[in-house]
């Protein structure tokens, strides 16, 4: 199938004896917007580390931009969570922009001209130039979060995944990241994986419930009904403590 | 202090203080931005070994040094990424398997050893020209290696899962890393002696970490504390005539304290920006 960015077949994944995620099957076209929601623990960063080759299914076909994860992963921007890292660290953004041109130098080159231009254009698209001489934890974390992404453009992908973007942004800076990727979303394949159903909905083009198990509505259009069912699939599974009632309805109508 | 640069053995020792200071400097850094001060740690008490292996085989301690804190920093580096969980653990039982074998290696080898304390405790004002020069060799490869992989270094230590994605080999440019850990490592032990290494390792980087935002400039300011303390703690020694080794060690532990108090009364005059 031509313009396939990401196809997944019955995958499953095992850490220790538990099943992570569960016969999850994903089809994601050239140019969509894909947002994956789900409770915490539920699979969405494992799903991540499956597309870029991190975790190796324990059953199931993988294959990203029609080649084997590890080989495709280069391809990728990959925009992790900002809480794991080290706010102290001495790091400028433009050095964590720079970044992102790392894997197209091999050993012992440094960055050139070209690489300093595509690290500035990415920041540009952010609009994190401005404070390019920053040390990252003097930042905000929306602003970290667009030294981020800007480090994933400047990998030139043809793929941003992002992990978590919105976490511990407020309403107003979580519009304007969505707004940026909407944006970015033009040129670019986006899947992003977020435990807040909140403002994802209104700017992804389709959308999936991932607890274990995928629910997959593969849909262009956001229909009324559509954002009904993502916002009440996670609410129910984290208010009422019942995924399988919630999830057997939407397996049904899945398969309609 | 100027009278006491007539002897050759200060001058030797002034110049040893320079030379682990870049080593330190460079490399400490990195383990302090890692949060790998223990592993190193382990590093420089396995070390032992090759100490006594060297005295059993009659060959240079020193090289013996190199020998097995490579080893070990492989050793630990394999193991504590393929069981990052128990990393602490493993580090700790090689830390003390290494002093281990070099106490057994010196008991089995005939005749007293009167400098093996100078491993220990080190012994800045012992250092023979040919150690200087040797220094000289490592303090080059490990600058080498570092100005050739700065990249890969700083990508691994900020975000190692980015660096993974963008196709860098991590698990070899960190054994890397851990190798030139080790090489400092035993260019410290000479002047510090192995039980304080960490110290001289951590300080200078750590006090530089809270002033500096950038990790070059870190290397340079740890590098300049460094020959400070080294300096300082040689002249104090010589003054006063206490031990060498330890005296560079309370000269660096006290500026660390200063070094802490002062930024959190700079921190109390201007509030932290968010």
């Amino acid at each position: 199938m031509s313009g396939e960015v990401i196809r997944l077949e019955d995958v499953w994944v095992h850490y220790n004896g538990l099943t992570v995620l569960e016969g999850v099957n994903l089809s994601v076209r050239e140019g969509d917007f894909l947002g994956i929601i789900g409770p915490n623990g539920g699979g969405k960063t494992t799903l991540l580390k499956v597309i870029l080759g991190l975790v190796r299914p324990s059953r199931g076909g993988v294959s990203v931009l029609g080649d084997s994860p590890n080989r495709a992963r280069r391809l990728i921007g990959y925009v992790p969570q900002y809480s794991s890292f080290d706010r102290d660290f001495p790091i400028s953004v433009w050095d964590v922009a720079l970044m992102g041109r790392l894997g197209h130098k091999g050993c012992f080159r440094n960055y050139d001209e070209k690489d300093k231009g595509i690290a500035a254009e990415a920041l540009k698209k952010v609009e994190m130039f401005d404070l390019k001489d920053r040390q990252i934890g003097e930042l905000s974390w929306g602003q970290r979060q667009r030294v981020l992404i800007a480090r994933a453009l400047a990998t030139e992908p043809k793929l941003l995944l992002l992990d978590e973007p919105a976490a511990s942004l407020d309403t107003r800076i979580e519009v304007g990241l969505y707004e940026l990727l909407h944006r970015l979303n033009e040129e670019v394949t986006i899947m992003l994986v977020s435990h807040d159903i909140g403002i994802i909905s209104a700017y992804v083009k389709t959308i999936a419930c991932l607890n274990r198990r995928l629910v997959y509505h593969a849909s262009k259009e956001i229909t009324p009904d559509m954002l009904d069912e993502a916002y009440r699939c996670p609410v129910d599974l984290i208010a009422h403590g019942l995924p399988h009632r919630v999830l057997s309805t939407h397996r049904e109508e899945a398969e309609r | 202090m100027i009278e006491a640069l007539q002897y050759e053995f200060m001058r030797n020792a002034l110049m040893a203080g320079v030379l682990v200071s870049i080593a330190c400097g460079v490399i400490g850094a990195y383990v302090v931005v890692n949060k790998i001060v223990f592993l190193s740690g382990g590093i420089s008490h396995a070390a032992y070994g090759g100490i006594g292996l060297g005295y059993f085989l009659g060959i240079n301690p020193v090289l013996g040094a190199i020998a097995f804190s490579l080893a070990s920093a492989l050793g630990m580096g394999v193991v504590s990424r393929k069981a990052r969980q128990r990393a602490d653990t493993t580090i700790g039982i090689l830390w003390a398997l290494g002093m281990a074998l070099g106490i057994i290696f010196i008991d089995l080898t005939p005749g007293y050893s009167a400098d093996l304390m100078s491993y220990l405790f080190g012994s800045i004002l012992t250092v023979p020209t040919s150690d200087i020069v040797l220094m000289l060799v490592l303090d080059a490869v490990i600058i080498s290696v570092v100005v050739l992989f700065y990249k890969e270094f700083l990508a691994l230590s900020f975000d190692e899962e980015f660096a993974t994605v963008v196709g860098i080999p991590v698990e070899r440019i960190y054994l890397l890393l851990l190798c030139l850990i080790a090489l400092t490592v035993v260019m410290l032990m000479r002047v510090v002696g192995l039980i304080m290494v960490i110290a001289l390792l951590t300080i200078p980087a750590a006090i530089s970490e809270q002033f500096i935002s950038n990790l070059k400039k870190m290397m340079l300011l740890s590098t300049l504390l460094g020959v400070l303390f080294t300096t300082a703690g040689l002249w104090l020694s010589y003054a006063f005539d206490l031990t060498s080794g330890a005296t560079i060690i309370i000269v660096a532990g006290v500026g660390f304290l200063l070094s802490v108090f002062y930024k959190n009364i700079a921190q109390r005059r201007t509030p932290a920006q968010m």
